[in-house]
């Protein structure tokens, strides 16, 4: 149960990251902190106490193993978390080329 | 048509016209039209070969649990249809309208991704599959957004992607979560699993959900990003956005996960009721303070979502069927009023409403269509937007909430003093424009005029005897919930 909740807690880290922090940089690293806290998340819901890696051998007994799905999952999510990532990358790099600073209080031209 | 070729057919096309198309658009451009046609005649075809059978395509002939199914019921082609409907005119707008912002491949390749995405949202019948297509559509949408170039799209799109992250993460650990109580990811089988497993847990599940695809319906609480990304777009793109986009990722997945796997939960359907309401109110009064042309229709699109989710909430057969009704009009009329602020942006390069002027005489065209589908938006009969409005007014005292009935009734007067302001400042005001050029070309005007045609024709659907087979389905789908669950696992 205490995994669950610091992997919860992990989440909560990014949220708040994304919601106070002002820093382009800072806001795209909460954001992929927040993707790892989801990662880690599949993967514990995968994991059974005391098993194996999912794959059959001959001669060797069947033992629990865990659940390969999720670790499937996770790897999807991790190559959309990196596309995603890298628009954000770009996004702020043009932010930056327009409005010459990183500081979100300051590109303010859209309002209402 | 197959189910896998409407993801096939959008996703090739992107990929051709990134090959192949050199640094001209006619190529991109042509490619583009013709496979916006080849998916809405589909949509048609099977339409029309259905019988109101599920058909379901195994990928790789795996079965339910271990494959990836593809599930096509009424709800489906319904959403098809409007995908391919508007996709199709907006891309014969973009011809003339995007060489105004650039003469570049990318734009027909962005947007060919955005319908893949949409399609596989739409066609699916896995939880994680759903999660994938979405990311596919809003990673296009992110850059087509600040296709222009300008700085405040830059920034509109920067607030976009972070709240579509924040929103996506959370849906993948609905997704998790699910998964873990259910141990499979098939919706079929999920619906199967619920009345097993703990309410507390569907509880949960469900407010994270709601969470993740209210933000991209842009549900009142949630809409923060809506009004820049919309108005920040190009004007197709704003189309697209508003009239499908916060439908297919919002409102159809809401449908799919709240109807057809939980069930309808009373619990959840009064939330969207109230939801609903809040978002009718709040937006139409927004929309009224805006002099912007396009962020005053961003938030007119806030309130008719929430019209929409009003109906859903209700939960009755006459709200669903207006819910759905509302679905297919919204589609219609917000495109073309996009359409029109984008022409009107084209001539005068301004969206500023106070800048413009007697412009009825210079675009009669974007003028008269334009007050068509203000007048369908806001309900004036005989067009197709009062009889989904109607409906769901009708609905709500019917199913006793008088005073939802009277707020909807509000929110339409808000919707019609707000898209009148458009009327009487952009297009009939004394003050004179400088501007004695209409760029508008055929293309733009076809498009116009073809959507404000299915503003009169859209009103047809209603009539008793074509509502039998166009409506009726679709509301029995989402009325009879479990019923999806039993169709696709064939029993």
């Amino acid at each position: 149960m205490i995994l669950y909740l610091l992997c919860f807690t992990l989440l909560l880290v990014g949220l708040y990251g994304i919601l106070t922090k002002r820093d382009l940089i800072k806001i795209i690293l909460s954001a992929s902190i927040m993707g790892y806290a989801t990662n880690l998340l599949l993967i514990l819901f995968a994991y059974r106490n005391g098993s194996i890696f999912p794959i059959l051998r001959k001669g060797v007994e069947t033992m629990p193993m865990v659940d390969p799905l999720p670790q499937a999952l996770v790897l999807t999510s991790i190559v959309i978390e990196l596309g995603t990532t890298a628009l954000l990358v770009a996004l702020a790099l043009k932010l930056f080329q327009k409005y010459k600073t990183y500081d979100i209080t300051k590109i303010r031209k859209l309002s209402g | 048509m197959i189910l896998p070729l409407f993801i096939i057919i959008p996703l090739l096309s992107a990929f051709l016209i990134a090959i192949v198309s050199g640094k001209k658009d006619n190529f991109a451009n042509g490619l583009s039209i013709i496979s916006a046609l080849l998916l809405l005649f589909g949509a048609i075809y099977n339409f029309i070969t259905q019988n109101q059978e599920v058909i379901i395509y195994k990928i790789g002939n795996w079965d339910a649990p271990i494959g990836i199914n593809l599930v096509q019921d009424s709800l489906t082609i319904f959403m098809l249809i409007i995908v391919g409907l508007i996709s199709l005119t907006s891309l014969i707008y973009s011809r003339q309208y995007i060489r105004y912002i650039s003469t570049d491949w990318k734009y027909y390749s962005l947007f060919m991704f955005l319908i893949t995405g949409m399609n596989g949202v739409i066609i699916t019948g896995d939880l994680f599959n759903l999660y994938v297509f979405m990311e596919i559509a809003l990673l296009s949408t992110y850059a087509l957004v600040a296709y222009g170039g300008k700085a405040e799209e830059f920034e509109a799109s920067f607030k976009y992607a972070i709240m579509g992250i924040v929103s996506s993460t959370f849906i993948l650990v609905g997704i998790a979560i699910t998964y873990s109580a259910t141990s499979t990811l098939t919706l079929a089988k999920i619906a199967e699993q619920i009345p097993h497993i703990n309410t507390k847990i569907v509880y949960l599940v469900g407010g994270i959900f709601l969470m993740g695809f209210g933000l991209k319906a842009a549900i009142i609480p949630f809409h923060t990003w809506l009004p820049d990304a919309h108005s920040s777009a190009p004007a197709p793109i704003s189309a697209m956005l508003s009239g499908v986009m916060i439908k297919v990722l919002g409102i159809y997945a809401i449908i799919r996960i709240f109807y057809n796997i939980f069930g309808a939960p009373e619990f959840f359907l009064n939330i969207f009721m109230i939801l609903g309401v809040i978002s009718i109110l709040i937006a139409g009064f927004l929309a009224i303070t805006q002099w912007d042309m396009k962020r005053l229709l961003a938030y007119s699109s806030i309130s008719q979502i929430g019209y929409i989710l009003l109906g859903l909430g209700i939960g009755s057969t006459l709200g669903i069927l207006g819910a759905v009704f509302h679905i297919f009009n919204h589609a219609i009329f917000k495109s073309l009023l996009f359409y029109n602020a984008g022409s009107v942006e084209m001539t005068t390069e301004t969206r500023d409403l106070k800048k413009m002027g007697n412009l009825k005489k210079l675009m009669p065209v974007t003028s008269k269509t334009s007050m068509i589908a203000s007048l369908a938006i806001s309900g004036i009969p005989p067009f197709n937007g009062f009889f989904s409005k109607l409906i769901i007014i009708i609905a709500a005292i019917q199913s006793g909430h008088p005073i939802l009935a009277a707020l909807a009734v509000i929110g339409s007067i808000q919707t019609l003093a707000a898209l009148l302001k458009v009327q009487r400042f952009g297009f009939h005001s004394e003050n004179k424009t400088e501007v004695t050029e209409n760029k508008t070309s055929f293309g733009m005007k076809f498009a116009m005029i073809t959507l404000a045609f299915l503003c009169f024709a859209g009103a047809i659907l209603i009539i008793p005897g074509i509502r039998e087979v166009t409506l009726d389905p679709i509301v029995e789908v989402i009325k009879n919930n479990g019923e999806y669950m039993n169709m696709v696992l064939g029993r």
